[in-house]
C-alpha cells in the first residue's frame, strides 16, 4: 500500500480538498443568488407569460447563452483581467471563484427558467383570479412549486462546478484539480491523480445523493 | 348583478384578429346560478374569464352592482378579483401547500386578515366542505372530488359575493359530480352567493342552474330560464344538448311518431301538475284513447317535470285540450 501510493502526501491532498469545498461551495452560493433572479425573469419576459417583453428577453437571453456557449476553460481566461480588478488576484481559490460564478450563474438560470416553466399555468391563473399581484403569484406560487426542481437545478449546478473548479487549476486555482494537473500530469506521479479522480468521484456521488433526498422530501406530486 | 354590454373579444393571431366572443349583451342577476353551456370552442371559458377580466374584452363593458369593472386600475382590480371566487376543472390547487394553507392562501395574499381569523375561517371551510380530518394533507393524497371540495372552500375564504366554476365538474365521476353539485347548490342557497358555471353536460345545467345561456361559435344563441330551455329548446345546438344528455335519438322519435295513429300531442307537466293523476281522468270524460310514444320524468333543480308524447285516437278532442290546459299542463300538437 505504501509503495503503491508513495507520492501522496494526504496533507496536500486534505488541504486541496478543503479549497475545492471552498470553491464550489463560494461560486454555488453566488451562482445561486445571481442565477435565481435572472431565471426568474427569463421566466416572466417569456412569450405569453406574466411580464412578456419581448427585447428584455432577448437581450438577457443572449447574455446567458454567450456566457454558456464560451468553453469553461476559455472564460477562466477571459476572465482574468475581470478577476484582478474585481479581487486582485486571479490565482488561488479566491481567484477561481469569479469565473466559477460566471459559468455557474447563467447556467442555473436557464435550468431556473425550466423548472418555472413547468409549473402548471392553472395554478398562476388561480393565483391571479384571487387576486395576488405579480410579486405575490412570484414568492407565493411561483416559486414554492418550482421548489423541487430548482433544487434538482442546484444539485447539477453543484456538480458542475466540482467539474469546473477542477479546470480552474489550469491557471493556478488551487483545489484538486491543481493537485491532479501539478502532481498527477506535470510529475507523472499516478497516484496523486487516481486519488483525486476518486475523491471528486465521490464528492459528486455525495452531492447528488444529498439533492436527491432534498427534491424527494419537497416533493409533494 | 353581471352586465354584459356589447362585450367582445378577439384573439391576435400572427397579425389577424381571431374573435372568441361576439358582442354579446347579457344580465346575471344576483344570487341566481346561471349556467353556460357550449361544445369546446364555443367561447364559454372566455366568458367566464371576462367576469374577473382574466381576459380582458376588446369593446364593450362589464357591469358589477353597476360598476364598470373594465376601467379600474391593477390595484383596483386585485381587490375586486379578492370579491369573486373560482373553482377550475383542474382544481388548481397549490402542490407545495396543504389543504389548510390552501384554503389559507387568498386570505394570506389579501394581507387584511390577522393569523386567528385566517385559522377560525379555514376551519370553518373545512367544516363546511367536509374535509374537517385532511387539513394537513397535501392536494396529492386526495381525491379528485376532495380536491375540487378544497377548490371550494378556498374560492369562498374571502366572502365573495361571486362564485365562477370553470368546467367544475368535468374532471369528476357521476357520484361525486353530483355530490359537488349539491354542495354547490347549498352554498347558493345558504350564502345568497351568485354562482356562474360553465360545462359542456346539461345535466349539470338541469341539476343546480336557474338560468342559462347556449353558446355556438362564439355566440350566445339562446337564453332563458332552465325550464324553458331545457323542455322547449328552440336553437339546433339546445337540442343536440338536451337530446345528448336525455339520451334522445331524434331520428328514432319521428319514425316512431309517423307509425302512431291520430293526433299527437306533447304535454309538459312542471311542479305541482307533475303529481296530478290527469291522463285517466281527461281519458274518461273526454272518452279519448291514449297511447305513449316517449316520455321522460325528472327534476329541473327542484322543480319536478314530466314530458310525454302521446297519441290520442277517437273521443272529443276539444275537451281532452281543454282539461289539460285547466291542469297547467302545456300542450304542444305535434300531428
Amino acid at each position: 500500500m505504501e509503495a503503491l501510493l508513495s507520492n501522496v502526501d494526504w496533507t496536500e491532498i486534505g488541504w486541496a480538498s478543503w479549497d475545492t469545498l471552498v470553491m464550489v461551495g463560494m461560486s454555488l452560493l453566488f451562482s445561486v443568488v445571481i442565477g435565481l433572479p435572472i431565471g426568474v425573469l427569463l421566466f416572466l419576459t417569456g412569450k405569453r407569460q406574466l411580464l412578456e417583453q419581448p427585447v428584455a428577453y432577448a437581450v438577457l437571453s443572449f447574455v446567458v447563452n454567450v456566457l454558456r456557449s464560451v468553453p469553461f476553460i476559455i472564460l477562466l481566461i477571459v476572465m482574468i483581467p475581470f478577476t484582478v480588478m474585481l479581487i486582485g488576484t486571479s490565482l488561488g481559490v479566491a481567484g477561481a471563484i469569479p469565473p466559477l460564478v460566471a459559468g455557474g450563474a447563467p447556467f442555473f438560470a436557464r435550468l431556473v427558467e425550466t423548472s418555472l416553466r413547468e409549473v402548471d399555468r392553472g395554478i398562476i391563473e388561480a393565483t391571479q383570479a384571487m387576486g395576488a399581484s405579480v410579486r405575490q403569484i412570484i414568492f407565493g406560487a411561483l416559486l414554492p412549486e418550482a421548489l423541487p426542481g430548482i433544487i434538482a437545478g442546484v444539485t447539477v449546478t453543484a456538480i458542475t462546478l466540482v467539474s469546473y473548479a477542477a479546470m480552474s487549476g489550469v491557471i493556478g486555482g488551487g483545489g484538486l484539480g491543481d493537485l491532479a494537473i501539478r502532481f498527477g500530469y506535470q510529475r507523472f506521479q499516478t497516484d496523486v491523480m487516481v486519488i483525486t479522480v476518486a475523491l471528486l468521484v465521490i464528492f459528486v456521488q455525495v452531492l447528488q445523493m444529498v439533492g436527491d433526498r432534498l427534491v424527494l422530501y419537497f416533493s409533494r406530486k | 348583478m353581471i352586465v354584459f354590454d356589447q362585450v367582445q373579444k378577439s384573439y391576435q393571431v400572427g397579425g389577424r384578429a381571431i374573435p372568441a366572443l361576439q358582442p354579446t349583451d347579457m344580465t346575471i342577476e344576483t344570487g341566481e346560478v346561471f349556467g353556460i353551456v357550449g361544445h369546446s370552442g364555443a367561447g364559454k371559458s372566455t366568458l367566464i374569464r371576462l367576469i374577473n377580466l382574466l381576459e380582458p374584452p376588446t369593446g364593450g363593458r362589464i357591469l358589477i352592482d353597476d360598476e364598470d369593472i373594465t376601467g379600474y386600475n391593477p390595484a383596483r382590480l386585485r381587490d375586486f378579483r379578492r370579491k369573486v371566487g373560482m373553482i377550475f376543472q383542474h382544481f388548481n390547487l397549490l402542490s407545495s401547500k396543504t389543504v389548510a394553507d390552501n384554503i389559507a392562501f387568498p386570505m394570506k395574499l389579501a394581507g387584511t386578515y390577522s393569523k386567528a381569523e385566517i385559522r377560525e375561517r379555514v376551519q370553518e371551510l373545512l367544516a363546511r366542505v367536509s374535509l374537517t380530518d385532511h387539513a394537513n394533507k397535501f392536494p396529492s393524497q386526495l381525491s379528485g372530488g376532495q380536491k375540487q371540495r378544497v377548490g371550494i372552500a378556498r374560492a369562498l375564504a374571502c366572502r365573495p359575493t361571486i362564485l365562477l366554476c370553470d368546467e367544475a365538474t368535468s374532471a369528476l365521476d357521476p357520484q361525486t359530480t353530483q355530490s359537488v353539485l349539491n354542495l354547490l347548490a347549498d352554498i347558493n342557497r345558504e350564502l345568497g352567493l351568485t354562482i356562474v358555471l360553465i360545462t359542456h353536460e346539461m345535466d349539470v345545467v338541469r341539476r343546480v342552474c336557474d338560468r342559462v345561456a347556449v353558446m355556438d361559435a362564439g355566440r350566445v344563441v339562446e337564453m332563458g330560464p332552465v325550464s324553458d330551455v331545457f323542455l322547449h329548446p328552440k336553437h339546433p345546438t339546445t337540442r343536440d344538448f338536451v337530446f345528448e344528455s336525455e339520451n334522445i335519438d331524434d331520428e328514432e322519435l319521428e319514425q316512431d311518431l309517423a307509425k302512431a295513429d291520430g293526433r299527437i300531442l306533447r304535454l309538459t307537466f312542471k311542479g305541482e301538475s307533475t303529481y296530478k293523476p290527469l291522463l285517466g281522468s281527461v281519458a274518461r270524460e273526454s272518452g279519448v284513447d291514449f297511447s305513449i310514444l316517449s316520455g321522460r320524468i325528472d327534476h329541473i333543480k327542484d322543480t319536478p317535470y314530466g314530458q310525454l308524447t302521446l297519441s290520442l285516437v277517437g273521443g272529443d278532442l276539444d275537451i281532452a285540450m281543454k282539461q289539460f290546459e285547466a291542469a297547467d299542463v302545456h300542450v304542444e300538437v305535434l300531428r
